[in-house]
């Protein structure tokens, strides 16, 4: 798991384009989205293209993303439990 | 009605920026303007996480409006009444053909939504009036190559119908090759006469 | 004065402005089931142009223009529009009081991809070349005005062909726009979920996502009133930005609302004069959301609002221009059209959303528009 979060981090600093992030400024626990990383929602949808690419889990409806990208560790869980 | 006039314009081109025609920054090793962007950007330093996430148009747009309203007090406008007036050559081509190749080969098909959205040559618009509030009037242009009175015009018909009473005018471009932005301020202060003539010398004062 | 002089719709249901028309008061949609790996790896649904027909078409414009050149679809598209919307007016296209305004969001897009049967010059992919190809065919002596800003493209290039005639530059203005269906936007909007997997229903409870159209429209603007015809005015109109996100429109439609407040003041028209609304409507859970707070702010809560895209998609440059010749046809015909689609009102602002055709005596119009970018527009059309 900690070494899936660490993957992540580095993925998602890389595809949201967090610029001036390292990954130890993300904590697995802090919401991503509103206050914590201040994402947003084209944010939201390309996390959706980002589980698809790396880890070939496809999210249908974007309702269900609120749930999954939480925090990181939610994010990590849910990989953990939909990777083939 | 008062006369419009030009009091600020900003030119940003082969690694360089200036403001009034002044030389700002220059950046002698960015061999693309991914690279000059983000030189750029250190340089100026707007504290603004979102530029990071925009295409490199936008970026370009974004920087040019940056210093060219840095000297301007805009809480003296209403946010409604300022424009921005926008044009350009090649639309958004070089993002196209980014999202082009995300979605070329259906074995390697992941078409990204935050390189869609670019596709659009007025989200720069959108950009800077998001950074700026600016909740004006609204429009993009394509031309073959720079023109100052389709601009101009449009301005100045915006003014007398009392839609708008300033105005962010100019020229953001990206081609395969190249990249150039000129951006200028207008509103009822200022020296130069607003008129297409004045325009195209101030386009023609930077090579 | 701006008068509506002649207009064209191209689309997938029909060739001409009454034949759309006539589909739709026959409650017809335009919106199909499409599997065609050229655009999508899987089946979606969209409006899409009979291109056997355009071919033809444009081959009967082409042999009386005496043009043996080779042009894209979406520039037969417009030919073609443009060509049949001229043929009902006596308007001069070779003088040079006479200007064309085109509006197009993605242009020649298509040919970016490697799998098309023609090829063209690269530079046919840019968007005032594409304004060129246009003046070429027709022999116009003014340089086409190209607009480009989302899907308000339409919207804008009237409101300025409006300008163009009330400050006496142009004495008539043709206004003309297109855009296609290609990989390049469906798999774009895919990657938004933004695509209904069904015809997209407007204003619904269970609306989930618009569909996508390719069309083509003109209307011509002249400062010279019909002879023999209902004649329609353009009143007012403005563009304003939400300057909140460029994707995402703001929760309380204040850029909408703003557009909506000075097309009105341009107008010199009271709200209460408004007897009906052509929306934007995509179907997207936010901008009808978005549209009705708007609607509601002006307190237009009663006024009937109907949206096209329930029958054509949304067809991006061409919307904010068919969606204005469909409004004018209602207002020549007092016949206000059913927002296809729509069954039970799904927004928080209750608003008047039209969901049989009927007759009604109508006078005075809004359109909406809304894009990506922030982009917001609102014009005011009204019978004299």
């Amino acid at each position: 798991m900690e070494e899936l979060i660490e993957k992540l981090k580095l993925q998602i600093i890389e595809q949201l384009n967090l610029e001036d992030m390292a990954p130890e400024d993300i904590d697995p626990e802090e919401p991503l989205f509103g206050e914590g990383l201040g994402l947003d929602s084209i944010d939201a949808l390309e996390l959706i293209v980002l589980l698809e690419k790396e880890y070939g889990i496809k999210i249908q409806n974007p309702k269900d993303g609120q749930k999954i990208f939480f925090s990181l560790s939610t994010m990590a869980k849910y990989i953990k439990e939909n990777q083939k | 009605m008062k006369e419009l006039f030009i009091n600020s314009y900003c030119h940003i081109k082969n690694n360089r920026i200036f403001v009034d025609g002044k030389l700002l920054y220059s950046d002698k090793v960015a061999d693309s303007l991914s690279l000059f962007a983000k030189s750029g950007y250190r340089y100026i330093k707007p504290s603004y996480n979102k530029f990071f996430k925009m295409d490199e148009i936008s970026k370009l747009g974004f920087l040019a409006a940056e210093v060219l309203l840095s000297g301007v007090n805009l809480t003296v406008y209403n946010e409604e009444d300022i424009a921005v007036i926008l044009s350009n050559s090649h639309s958004t081509l070089v993002t196209d053909l980014n999202h082009q190749l995300t979605i070329d080969d259906y074995n390697n098909f992941f078409p990204s939504p935050s390189l869609f959205v670019y596709t659009l040559p007025n989200i720069m618009i959108g950009e800077i009036s998001i950074r700026h509030k600016l909740r004006g009037e609204n429009a993009f242009f394509i031309v073959e190559n720079f023109k100052a009175d389709i601009i101009t015009n449009h301005i100045n018909s915006l003014y007398l119908a009392h839609k708008a009473n300033a105005f962010v005018g100019g020229w953001v471009n990206q081609s395969e090759n190249d990249y150039e932005a000129f951006l200028y301020w207008v509103s009822n202060e200022g020296n130069i006469l607003h008129n297409a003539f004045e325009i195209n010398k101030l386009y023609n004062l930077i090579y | 004065m701006v008068y509506f002089r002649s207009d064209n719709i191209i689309s997938s249901l029909g060739f001409g402005t009454e034949e759309n028309f006539f589909s739709m008061v026959s409650g017809e949609v335009g919106i199909k089931t499409i599997v065609d790996q050229k655009y999508y790896p899987k089946a979606f649904p969209a409006s899409m142009i009979d291109e056997e027909r355009l071919n033809k078409e444009f081959q009967i414009i082409a042999d009386q223009y005496s043009n043996n050149n080779s042009y894209t679809k979406l520039e037969k598209m417009i030919i073609v529009s443009v060509n049949d919307a001229l043929s009902l007016t006596d308007i001069e296209i070779h003088s040079s009081r006479t200007a064309i305004i085109l509006s197009t969001t993605k242009g020649n897009i298509n040919l970016v991809s490697n799998e098309n049967e023609e090829t063209f010059e690269p530079e046919r992919i840019l968007l005032w070349k594409l304004g060129d190809i246009i003046q070429d065919f027709f022999g116009n002596p003014n340089k086409v005005i190209v607009v480009s800003n989302a899907c308000i493209s339409g919207a804008l290039a009237i409101n300025i062909a409006a300008m163009y005639i009330e400050s006496e530059q142009f004495d008539n203005v043709i206004v003309t726009g297109g855009d296609l269906v290609t990989r390049f936007v469906v798999s774009g909007f895919m990657s938004f979920m933004s695509l209904s997997p069904t015809a997209c229903k407007p204003f619904d409870k269970n609306r989930d996502g618009l569909s996508l159209g390719e069309a083509a429209g003109t209307v011509i603007l002249s400062k010279h009133k019909n002879m023999h015809r209902q004649n329609i005015i353009f009143k007012g109109g403005a563009t304003a930005n939400d300057a909140n996100h460029i994707s995402g429109p703001s929760r309380k439609g204040d850029g909408s609302y703003i557009a909506i407040k000075k097309a009105i003041f341009q107008s010199n028209i009271k709200p209460e004069q408004i007897d009906h609304i052509s929306s934007h409507g995509t179907a997207t859970p936010y901008n009808d959301e978005m549209e009705s707070i708007s609607i509601d702010r002006h307190h237009l809560e009663s006024v009937p609002v109907n949206s096209i895209k329930g029958y054509l998609g949304h067809t991006l440059g061409a919307a904010g221009i068919i969606e204005t010749v469909i409004l004018l046809e209602e207002m020549r015909q007092n016949i206000l059209l059913k927002t296809a689609g729509f069954e039970e009102l799904g927004i928080s602002h209750p608003i008047n959303i039209i969901n049989h055709t009927f007759n009604m005596e109508i006078n005075t119009c809004l359109k909406m528009a809304s894009g990506f970018g922030g982009s917001n527009a609102a014009l005011i059309i009204s019978k004299v």
